[in-house]
């Protein structure tokens, strides 16, 4: 099968599949992040970098 | 005490150990944490970037998410070679390795379930892009200055016309061509069409899905993608895969898919 040339993973296309699937495990687990959440931080984290080419004003501190 | 552990997947136990140079998150080899007839397989992570707090302000740090997005993906492509990983959504963190285990316990057999369902599969993306406005007509012969307002009225009517001609175009082209994917796949899911200023595709996504084929299918699928992909202009087609049923995931009963 060479039909399909492995080029890098586009990073929207796997955030897609990990932030979007994969096993929810919700439950008594110590720790956990609603997928909402997940979802709405891979946006603001992706627009923010595009938008942004400058460098956060954080950078460096915490 | 030697960290969190940040969890990729749940397999059946497999034979074949993992490249030893593998690295997962945080540069911690995978390791296996057995319990009955399933494997978790974890990385130890610090506390210090993987509690909840740290976790969650991580997430809005872009090279941190693309680090640990393919560091995740690294290790269940590594999987995929030796088994059928049923991958668990990047983030999934317990504290220790007996919390991996009751969890395991606990879910026993809807893991088992799903891993049946998803044994011998691969799940391919397909993305269908309306290509950006190309006028072609309007290239070919600028449309001559309106003589009057009625004439510019009727201009603008045409031109938002061929805008909407294309979009029904690929609306259809793309309902049709998921129908005909759906014949060749067990599953599918539609994911959320992708922005373009974060993909950087040109052109506007206008079918984003994910298919559910056994590997053995799976030439023939790639083969059934690529015959459609020349068909239409102004219209594209996109493939990747084959990706680890990530999208397939899910548990089917209960409540509805994600999307």
């Amino acid at each position: 099968m060479t039909v399909v040339e492995r080029r890098e993973i586009a990073l929207v296309d796997l955030l897609d599949r990990l932030l979007a699937g994969g096993v929810v495990i919700t439950g008594d687990i110590t720790l956990r992040i609603a997928d909402v959440d997940l979802v709405r931080i891979d946006l603001n984290a992706l627009i923010s970098s595009v938008n942004a080419q400058v460098p956060s004003p954080f950078e460096g501190s915490l | 005490m030697t960290g969190l552990r940040y969890v990729y997947a749940v397999c059946r136990p497999f034979g074949t150990p993992l490249q030893a140079q593998l690295t997962g998150v945080g540069g911690d080899p995978p390791r296996l944490v057995p319990h009955h007839d399933l494997v978790a397989v974890v990385s130890h992570v610090p506390e210090a970037d993987f509690a909840e707090g740290p976790l969650r302000a991580h997430l809005e740090d872009l090279d941190w998410l693309t680090a640990v997005a393919r560091a995740h993906q690294g290790v269940i492509d590594a999987l995929t070679t030796v088994t059928t990983p049923l991958p668990l959504r990047l983030g999934t963190v317990f504290r220790d390795d007996s919390g991996v285990r009751s969890m395991i316990e606990a879910r026993e057999e809807s893991f088992l379930r799903t891993l049946d369902r998803l044994e011998g599969r691969v799940e391919w993306g397909v993305k269908v892009y309306l290509e950006a406005e190309r006028a072609p007509e309007a290239a070919a012969a600028p449309a001559p200055k309106p003589a009057s307002g009625r004439d510019y009225l009727r201009q603008r009517r045409m031109r938002t016309k061929s805008q909407d001609d294309l979009w029904q175009r690929a609306e259809t082209f793309a309902t049709r061509l998921h129908e005909t994917l759906c014949e060749s796949a067990e599953d599918s899911r539609l994911h959320a069409p992708q922005n373009p200023t974060l993909s950087g595709a040109s052109g506007r996504n206008v079918l984003n899905a994910a298919y559910l084929v056994p590997r053995a299918e799976s030439e023939e699928f790639v083969e059934r993608v690529d015959r459609t992909k020349d068909g239409v202009p102004g219209i594209r087609v996109e493939l990747t895969g084959p990706w680890a049923a990530y999208s397939f995931a899910g548990e089917e009963t209960g409540e509805k898919e994600g999307q």
